[in-house]
């Protein structure tokens, strides 16, 4: 029997301490950002004046240490309790979920934020662990395939699309969408490759049909929009030929399946394929004449919420705004707390979800590439720390992480970089704000912990 | 492990080239974006940085005994930018600054007219209304916080010690957009000299402006200097210029001059320095300063006697007998005539039916009494003869370049390059006119310019420099009316001695002939015990009364002033011409008048001359 010293000892020794180490050098650097972001000109520079627990830096500060103890106390957590209890938790969070729009004030047309005392909470925030651990649980059950099976699929499904659909009713969309993100996990657990390639070819017609809706081609015959849509079909059909329809590709499948011949798979594929370039083609129709039907100014609001139109006074203005304060950081930016454009507001959000105009204006390329390495080492270590998992749980539990956070850095540097859609969801660790904090802190360090365990539980 | 296990293990390739790609593009995009175009870093500074402009004070103007001439009094400029002001209560905003609505709507037009508002934007501060004195600004500044859009940009306007010298000192002006366009130290709205040293010495008196580099956020609101301050460029202000006008006599000349026509200027011999320049009718600059210019300057402009003409350098004038002295040095110099030579003076020059009539004196007379008293005959002789003489000159043509080319020499005929920006260049005619005027023509047919009559003028600055000449015996500095340049030296032009084509000797022997004009001439109430005076008169024949003129210079040896008179149909050159000269040079030498001399300018003064319905 071990002694609880050893089991501590042992924990101790197989903690991975590097992913710790980029955890602590991202939060530093975040809240570097939060100063730049936060910082009031006239403001004294020292220290002590930025740690005032009555200024945004400061009460970051107390959001960053107590992130810090929470990671702790998880660490000092038995690694079973969170196996035993993991629906428990999801159950709790999603009845939590479901209460908060009765419970939450309207912040800006959000129903997300419970106030308990002077703080307030965003449950939304610490949904993401709860359903990985049930999804990690699910599919760490005995026998448990996703690939051939319908029902287990659905399943998995359903405890993702559950905790969406409660947050889209607390209207906050973009931190609904972020769930779509476990697909990538689903992938690794055996989802067919299709089904994604799918999924992303179907939102890429969308979102570049509804661009270039309004730029006529063809002597004005059919929009620009409807010729980019053209080419990309016949470009993945001709992607799925390739990958599908080879020789060796057919032979390997042949192995799989005893039953079929060369020339009846190969028929089989290529029928697929033309039904997924008919399927195409009547999304991305349908799609146009859904955007059609709308009203005018309801068709401009949606491009304008996808961040396809140009606003220079809404939405669009904080993209300029904010491709001007990374632009005009240059290579070694202005400084900290030197950056100009943050400092006088006028990249909107700019602590929350634009906080990343801050790192871009005030430590220029060499600071906001390596921002984006730090971030790119963690998601590569999360990958390689899961792949090390010697059961499903910590692996669909690792991989749900990775997942979330590729999608969170994804999102939220493209808004700001102007290349993707402008969808208000935070940067892990820059961002101002507690909950998003503590609910990434939770979300890694719970993975951190189930790590720790991995021998012990092979002994 | 299952096979399929391996196979789907496989798959973490995928994602981690997923998430390696999407950094890979980032990173690229973050190229682009902060190290390729230096737009996004212009953008970010026009967001971010407003430039505060800071005038400089302009240069003061002292005298030559260092009196204070012209210097600065804040003033206040109404800005306006439009992005701003809308829903701002016009009504309100008239009634404080004392306007009409009609005069703010076409205020507000001519603002936004590109045409004649080259630089205007929207959303920068435009000049609304320009120059309020501070009891103006008073009221306004009060309700200044209703009137959002409505800036005040703290402005300087010339304020003048003395009501004389307008036309010397000029005035200052807003710029047009053609001086925006030839010059980029202007922008909309600034100030430039507009009129005489204000305008020739402007790039002097300007100074460099200065800037601050404002912070402004998002909204508009300043909140700091950027860098605290560090590039911020402080005014340097314009530099001083001291006159060589001495405002004593200035004053004096002026008061001389009321009620008339014409000029005075006076010349130190030995510097070209202009010690007064009177033109009359004049004005006070006082009354063309801040807002009430524009209406002021409407006002003289109109009026029939022009008196915004600096005639002592734009007036061209027949310069009567005082050019006989140019023509003595030109014939000495030639050799057509000796100090002895004398010539018949029968009531006047005879020759044929050609008669130029003269007044009684005596006769032949030699050249100094010629000069004494004035002799027309003397000098229609002298003319006669170079023309004529076909042992010297081949053809009347050589002659009379030849005498153009000394009249040239004596800085008549172009302008002379006074530091004003504009000058006449008056009238001497060479072969070539006369070639075209005339089919045929000899000494006869333009006898009337060697007494400074028919085609010949000068301007008063022309005949008081001729007098400097005489006064140095042969060569003269360029007048100008600045002395010095704080921190700079003047342009070398007006340390440049010019020479004439003729030589002291006879120079010496025309002055003999003004100092005998002074004592037992011409110019006898010009004589003082004092200091040996020289001076010509001039009568010079107009279509109605005759113009009286005056040039003379004192003391005989060391001269410290040359003077030139003209007054406008003033008639005999003794009638007003002497005694104005006489009293301006005893000013000058003595410093003041005495009592008897008062009591004369008094009287001068007190004058007037009736010009009818005077049209030039």
């Amino acid at each position: 029997m071990a002694t609880t010293s050893d089991k501590q000892k042992s924990v101790f020794h197989s903690i991975d301490w590097l992913t710790i180490i980029i955890y602590i050098a991202l939060l530093a650097m975040g809240w570097m950002s939060i100063c730049g972001a936060c910082y009031e000109y006239g403001q004294p520079r020292d220290l002590l004046s930025l740690a005032d627990f009555g200024t945004r830096t400061g009460m970051q500060l107390v959001w960053i240490g107590s992130s810090m103890l929470l990671g702790a106390v998880i660490l000092f957590l038995d690694e079973r309790f969170f196996d035993t209890f993991a629906y428990l938790i999801y159950g709790a969070l999603m009845l939590l979920l479901a209460a908060t729009p009765f419970l939450a004030h309207d912040i800006k047309g959000s129903m997300s934020w419970i106030k308990i005392g002077s703080f307030s909470l965003q449950p939304a925030e610490f949904a993401k662990f709860a359903t990985a651990l049930a999804l990690a649980k699910f599919m760490n059950s005995y026998g448990f395939h996703l690939k051939g099976s319908w029902k287990n699929m659905a399943i998995s499904l359903l405890l993702i699309l559950l905790p969406m659909a409660l947050i889209v009713m607390q209207k906050e969309t973009g931190s609904a969408l972020v769930y779509t993100s476990l697909v990538l996990m689903l992938y690794r657990e055996g989802m067919p490759g299709f089904i994604l390639f799918l999924g992303i070819s179907a939102v890429t017609y969308v979102v570049v049909g509804l661009r270039f809706s309004e730029d006529p081609a063809l002597w004005g015959l059919v929009s620009m929009g409807d010729v980019l849509v053209g080419l990309l079909i016949v470009a993945f059909v001709a992607i799925l030929y390739f990958v599908y329809c080879r020789p060796t590709a057919i032979r390997d499948a042949m192995s799989e399946n005893r039953n079929a011949t060369y020339h009846s798979l190969r028929h089989r594929r290529i029928t697929y394929i033309i039904l997924f370039a008919i399927a195409s083609v009547i999304l991305h129709l349908s799609a146009n004449t859904l955007v059609d039907h709308l009203a005018e100014h309801q068709k401009k609001r949606v491009q304008v919420l996808l961040g396809l139109r140009d606003d220079p006074s809404g939405v669009g203005y904080n993209v300029i705004q904010a491709k001007i304060a990374i632009g005009s950081g240059g290579l070694e930016g202005k400084g900290f707390l030197n950056g100009t454009q943050t400092k006088l507001k006028y990249v909107p959000e700019q602590e929350t979800d634009f906080i990343f105009c801050t790192v871009g204006e005030e430590q220029g390329f060499i600071g906001s590439a390596a921002v984006l390495i730090l971030f790119l080492f963690l998601l590569l270590r999360l990958i390689h720390l899961s792949e090390r998992q010697p059961y499903a749980f910590g692996r669909v539990y690792g991989y749900c992480v990775f997942s979330i956070f590729l999608f969170h850095l994804l999102i939220n540097v493209g808004m700001v970089l102007g290349l993707m859609p402008v969808i208000g969801i935070p940067l892990p660790f820059f961002s101002y704000g507690g909950s998003s904090l503590w609910g990434f802190t939770l979300l890694l360090f719970i993975f951190l912990r189930i790590d720790a365990g991995r021998q012990r539980l092979l002994r | 492990m299952s096979n399929d296990d391996f196979n789907l293990s496989k798959r973490k390739y995928v994602l981690g080239a997923a998430a390696v790609l999407i950094v890979v593009i980032y990173i690229a995009r973050l190229f682009i974006l902060q190290l390729t175009s230096d737009d996004y870093k212009a953008r970010a500074d026009s967001n971010a940085f407003m430039r505060r402009i800071q005038f400089p004070a302009r240069g003061a103007i002292t005298d030559r005994k260092g009196k204070l001439l012209v210097y600065n009094q804040p003033a206040y400029d109404i800005m306006v930018v439009m992005q701003e002001q809308i829903g701002v209560d016009t009504l309100d905003l008239c009634e404080s600054l004392g306007i009409d609505t009609t005069w703010y709507q076409r205020r507000m037009a001519e603002i936004k007219d590109r045409n004649r508002n080259p630089g205007y934007s929207r959303f920068t501060q435009q000049l609304f209304m320009g120059q309020l004195s501070a009891a103006e600004f008073s009221n306004f500044q009060e309700k200044l916080f209703r009137f959002p859009g409505f800036y005040v940009q703290k402005r300087s306007i010339r304020q003048y010690a003395y009501p004389y010298a307008a036309h010397i000192l000029g005035d200052v002006g807003e710029v047009s957009p053609k001086d925006i366009e030839r010059d980029d130290y202007y922008r909309s709205g600034d100030y430039i000299g507009t009129q005489g040293i204000e305008r020739s010495y402007e790039r002097q008196l300007r100074g460099i402006k200065g800037s601050e580099i404002l912070l402004r956020d998002v909204h508009g609101r300043i909140k700091g200097r950027y860098q605290d301050g560090r590039f911020d460029q402080q005014p340097i202000p314009g530099k001083n210029l001291t006159l060589s006008i001495d405002i004593e006599l200035q004053k004096l000349g002026e008061r001389l001059m009321e009620h008339k026509l014409g000029s005075i200027v006076a010349i130190e011999p030995a510097t070209g320095e202009v010690l007064c320049m009177v033109t009359s009718p004049t004005y006070d600059p006082r009354s063309m300063v801040g807002r009430q210019r524009g209406k002021k300057h409407r006002e003289l402009s109109l009026d029939p006697m022009r008196p915004l003409l600096n005639r002592a350098v734009l007036g061209t004038y027949p310069p009567g007998s005082t050019f006989k002295t140019s023509q003595a040095l030109t014939f000495l110099e030639e050799g057509i005539i000796t100090p002895q030579t004398a010539y018949p003076c029968s009531g006047g020059f005879h020759y044929g039916r050609l008669k130029v009539g003269c007044h009684g004196h005596g006769s032949p007379l030699p050249l100094v009494p010629a000069i004494g008293t004035s002799c027309n005959g003397y000098f229609c002789w002298g003319l006669l003869n170079m023309l004529s003489n076909r042992s010297k000159y081949s053809t009347v043509q050589k002659a009379m370049n030849t005498w153009r080319d000394y009249m040239v020499s004596m800085g008549f005929g172009y302008p002379l390059g006074i530091d004003l920006p504009s000058e006449a260049r008056g009238m001497i005619p060479n072969a070539d006119y006369y070639d075209s005027k005339y089919p045929s023509w000899n000494g006869l047919t333009i006898i009337s310019i060697s007494i400074g009559q028919g085609e010949v003028t000068l301007t008063p600055l022309q005949i008081a420099n001729l007098g400097a000449t005489i006064a140095n015996r042969g060569w003269y500095i360029t007048p100008h009316v600045v002395k010095d340049v704080e921190d700079e030296e003047i342009d070398p032009k007006y340390k440049e001695k010019h020479y004439t084509k003729v030589s002291p000797a006879n120079y010496e022997t025309v002055v003999e002939g003004m100092q005998r004009a002074v004592e037992a001439g011409t110019c006898r109430s010009a004589y003082t015990p004092q200091y040996i005076t020289c001076g010509k008169t001039g009568t010079a024949q107009n279509r109605g009364h005759d113009h009286s003129v005056f040039m003379g210079f004192a003391p005989r040896d060391n001269p410290q002033i040359a003077i030139a008179v003209y007054v406008e149909n003033g008639g005999w050159g003794a009638t007003y011409g002497v005694p104005i000269g006489a009293l301006m040079m005893e000013q000058y030498i003595n410093g003041q008048l005495s009592e008897a001399s008062k009591a004369k300018a008094n009287s001068i003064a007190e004058r007037t001359i009736n010009y009818g319905d005077y049209i030039r």
